[in-house]
């Protein structure tokens, strides 16, 4: 009985939850994000999750009141059934069919999330021990994006400040990943040393970064705004350093973003010469090519 | 050979007086209980561990320990809980009960017996050992995925041999069990009458043949590519991480299912003997284990959905993955049909029995979200999967391991345990462990990486939750050690059945059972 009770009281705590996305330091679902893909995904999610409490409801009610009722203190006395064919071919191709309405969708979101063709720019990212690279193969910008000096400061061994008072505490960086908006942008991703994994959640991408192999993965962003994610690969001591910052602005702003990093690059003589650029390109698309196969 | 001849037979072979019979014995009772004490020590080793985890997860910031000994913690944490508490326990509970449930005298090849017990304190020796070596003891998750694991300074090669001689451990306990099964059994003992505790172990010892050594071939090739000049997993040689991870995987997931079949076995006997009823499909509960072990071999890419496979891949397994939730469910409604109108009681084995039923399928639940891909990609790596592998590990099979235990204790000491005290362990186990990890559901959707010595704050409530969840957790361990040490000193004395609604030959033998079991073979109807 007081499983029962305490069950009970669970859910209800469960689904009050989950009526309060709003609730941030709460927060218990996944976000819904801000790609079409990503709302794909969070549609797929809620569904199995809704399906997975349908059934739970089913198994455990049926054990309930079982255990309410069954029971010898209530003068029960068992029965001695204990074998049905029917029975046994009607659940096993009811969860059957319960899994192909979730296999369905799900097969469709995987096509679509797979399909990288058609990108309108590319980018290179390469995860480090424990930094992330972005290059702009197209005109040759190039940075590292590292762990901002706030946090790292305040996540020292007994640094004694309180991360509370960190904005984005762990979550930002000193250069993020700058992109354009309703721009499909495709993602080489590869590592220099270990596997590392990019995530941002807001767009329900993830794929590993692997040393000496390109995998592609691409987002088209419909929201301007700062997203944030982390390493999803354990790589090491400061496995949990090095997040993931993509800044998601309307094209014009992305132009001239571009043109100033040039700019800056140039003066530095940090870019690389561009007559390269091209080989670098389509080396990187026949890898990548090579990958899909 | 009349009863007086094999009683002078037998006359002279009782224990050996002091400590060397625990040495030299090769009685499958005493292996049995030296397997299950080594489990319980690692479990609080382990368990030592998960509490380092979670004192420095209880705020964000690093208070307590430098990440790399985090990492560390992590990756011994697993590798003692999975391969020092779980199936050491499985495999004691098999030494014990295999021979007393299909009228065996002992197992088929007790010399070996002693020896894959003894061989596993010199493994976890060597692994404990590198926590004391200089550069630390492994931390790239127990996974040791390369190039990470390469990385590993003087501790590798000692993981990699302790792993080597938890392996052969682990086969020539198998081995040993496929042979009791199959060349012992009582005459009038056919397969299908088998307890399914016997069926479980039998399917999960194939298991465990096929796949330790592919484990050991794996970490084995990571050894070679470290010290000989080989490039397996290097990019740079030829070779490819990834293949690593498919390698691993293949070992990996029918290991997920070792540490399970067994719990299906002891709940389908624990289950049937307190609702007093026969149960339900005992045919089609062996035919889910045998699907459940075949299918364990075509899933294993679904731990690595994000590595960039290609679109059938990922297709084939999560399809495939999907599946084993047809025989799971089959499996968990079958225990739910035992129960129906049948006549329950409430002992501590059943409380345990009914929190494994529910907190698994939770477990399952999650388990068939993670399966479709494309959601996948949100949930890999995070909390999400952390709380979903401990449902099934933790009241999963730990709390299997508990209901056995409590179970068929009064048959091994002859003592009944304390009733009101086992009560109170599983309620406060209970509560402790749904506060520990049901948290990690809501923070892995919401974004937090596993893994990770330090979080971004808006994790910190549930966190702190889920650390008051693992310490009120591990201290009522203890409370289950003081009721197993009263029952072992003493106690109301317990009837050869013990239990009321109990069949099966291991209650038609005294309680406690002669040191050597069915010196006269019973002959099963």
């Amino acid at each position: 009985m007081s499983i029962l009770k305490r069950l009970s009281a669970f859910s209800v705590v469960v689904a009050s939850l989950l009526a309060m996305p709003a609730w941030a330091d709460w927060a218990v679902n996944m976000p819904r994000g801000v790609t079409d893909i990503s709302h794909k995904v969070y549609d797929m999610h809620m569904l199995a999750f809704w399906i997975m409490c349908v059934v739970a409801v089913g198994v455990f009610g049926a054990m309930f009141i079982s255990i309410l009722n069954h029971r010898k203190s209530k003068g029960a006395k068992p029965a001695d059934f204990h074998e049905s064919v029917a029975v046994e071919v009607v659940w096993t191709i009811l969860p059957f069919i319960i899994l192909i309405i979730l296999a369905l969708p799900a097969a469709r979101t995987l096509i679509v999330q797979e399909d990288d063709s058609n990108a309108e720019m590319t980018i290179k990212i390469t995860g480090y021990q424990w930094k992330w690279q972005y290059e702009y193969p197209d005109s040759g910008v190039s940075f590292f994006s590292t762990l901002s000096e706030d946090s790292r400061n305040a996540r020292r061994l007994n640094s004694g400040i309180d991360p509370e008072t960190v904005e984005n505490y762990l979550l930002d960086v000193d250069n993020p990943l700058v992109i354009p908006v309703d721009t499909k942008v495709r993602l080489l991703l590869t590592a220099n040393d270990v596997l590392h994994s990019w995530w941002v959640p807001d767009f329900a991408i993830k794929k590993d970064a692997i040393p000496g192999f390109i995998n592609t993965m691409w987002t088209k962003v419909n929201e301007t705004g700062t997203y944030r994610g982390q390493c999803t690969e354990l790589c090491g001591r400061d496995h949990g350093f090095m997040p993931v910052v993509v800044e998601v602005v309307e094209k014009a702003e992305f132009n001239q973003w571009l043109a100033a990093q040039i700019e800056a690059q140039k003066e530095a003589g940090q870019l690389a010469d561009t007559s390269n650029t091209p080989d670098k390109i389509s080396e990187a698309n026949n890898e990548s090519a090579v990958a899909a196969n | 050979m009349n009863a007086a001849i094999a009683e002078s037979d037998h006359h002279d072979h009782g224990p050996a007086p002091g400590l060397m019979r625990w040495v030299t014995t090769t009685n499958h009772k005493d292996i049995g209980t030296l397997y299950l004490w080594f489990s319980l020590i690692m479990f609080f080793i382990g368990g030592a561990m998960a509490l380092v985890i979670r004192t420095e997860l209880f705020q964000p910031g690093l208070q307590v320990v430098d990440p790399q000994f985090f990492n560390s913690m992590t990756t011994m944490h697993a590798l003692i809980m999975i391969f020092g508490v779980v199936m050491p326990a499985f495999v004691g509970l098999a030494n014990w009960m295999l021979p007393m449930m299909i009228g065996a005298p002992d197992m088929a090849l007790p010399r070996m017996n002693n020896w894959s017990f003894w061989i596993l304190p010199f493994g976890f020796g060597m692994m404990l050992a590198t926590l004391f070596m200089p550069g630390g003891a492994p931390a790239s998750g127990w996974t040791l995925y390369p190039p990470l694991s390469l990385q590993g300074g003087m501790a590798f090669p000692f993981l990699i041999f302790s792993i080597h001689i938890l392996g052969i451990s682990s086969i020539m306990g198998a081995i040993n069990i496929v042979a009791t099964i199959q060349n012992l059994r009582a005459p009038g003992m056919t397969f299908m009458k088998m307890p399914l505790f016997v069926w479980t172990w039998f399917i999960t010892a194939y298991l465990l043949i096929a796949v330790m050594p592919v484990l050991a071939g794996a970490v084995t090739m990571l050894l070679t590519d470290k010290f000989f000049g080989t490039a397996f997993f290097t990019a740079a040689g030829g070779g490819d991480p990834v293949m690593f991870q498919h390698i691993f995987w293949f070992f990996g997931h029918p290991e997920v299912y070792i540490l399970i079949l067994p719990s299906f076995g002891i709940i389908s006997e624990i289950i049937p003997t307190f609702a007093r009823k026969k149960l339900f499909g005992y045919s089609s509960m062996v035919y889910a284990t045998a699907s459940i072990a075949f299918l364990s071999f075509i899933v294993w890419a679904h731990h690595m959905f994000t590595v960039g496979m290609p679109l059938s891949g990922a297709l084939f397994f999560m399809f495939a993955t999907m599946l084993i939730a047809v025989p799971t469910g089959v499996k968990v409604f079958n225990w739910v049909a035992t129960m129906w109108r049948g006549a329950m009681t409430f002992e501590t084995p059943m409380l345990f029995a009914i929190g494994f039923v529910v907190m698994f399928s939770i477990g399952g639940f999650s388990g068939v979200m993670l399966a479709l891909a494309p959601v996948d990609f949100q949930y890999h790596d995070t909390y999400f999967v952390v709380a979903h592998f401990h449902y099934v590990l933790v009241p999963g099979s730990i709390f299997a391991i508990m209901a056995a235990v409590y179970y068929w204790i009064p048959k091994w000491t002859g003592n009944m345990y304390d009733e009101k005290l086992g009560k109170i362990h599983f309620w406060i186990s209970t509560i402790f462990v749904n506060l520990l990890f049901f948290p990690m559901h809501f923070v892995g959707l919401a974004g937090m990486p596993r893994r990770i010595p330090d979080y971004a704050v808006q994790f910190t409530d549930f966190n702190a939750i889920a650390t008051i969840g693992a310490f009120g957790f591990g201290f009522a361990q203890l409370l289950f050690v003081w009721v197993v040490f009263k029952c072992i000193r003493g106690g109301e004395k317990a009837t050869d059945q013990v239990w009321e609604g109990a069949h099966g030959l291991e209650w038609t033998l005294s309680s406690p059972p002669p040191y050597h079991t069915f010196t006269d073979q019973p002959v099963i109807k």
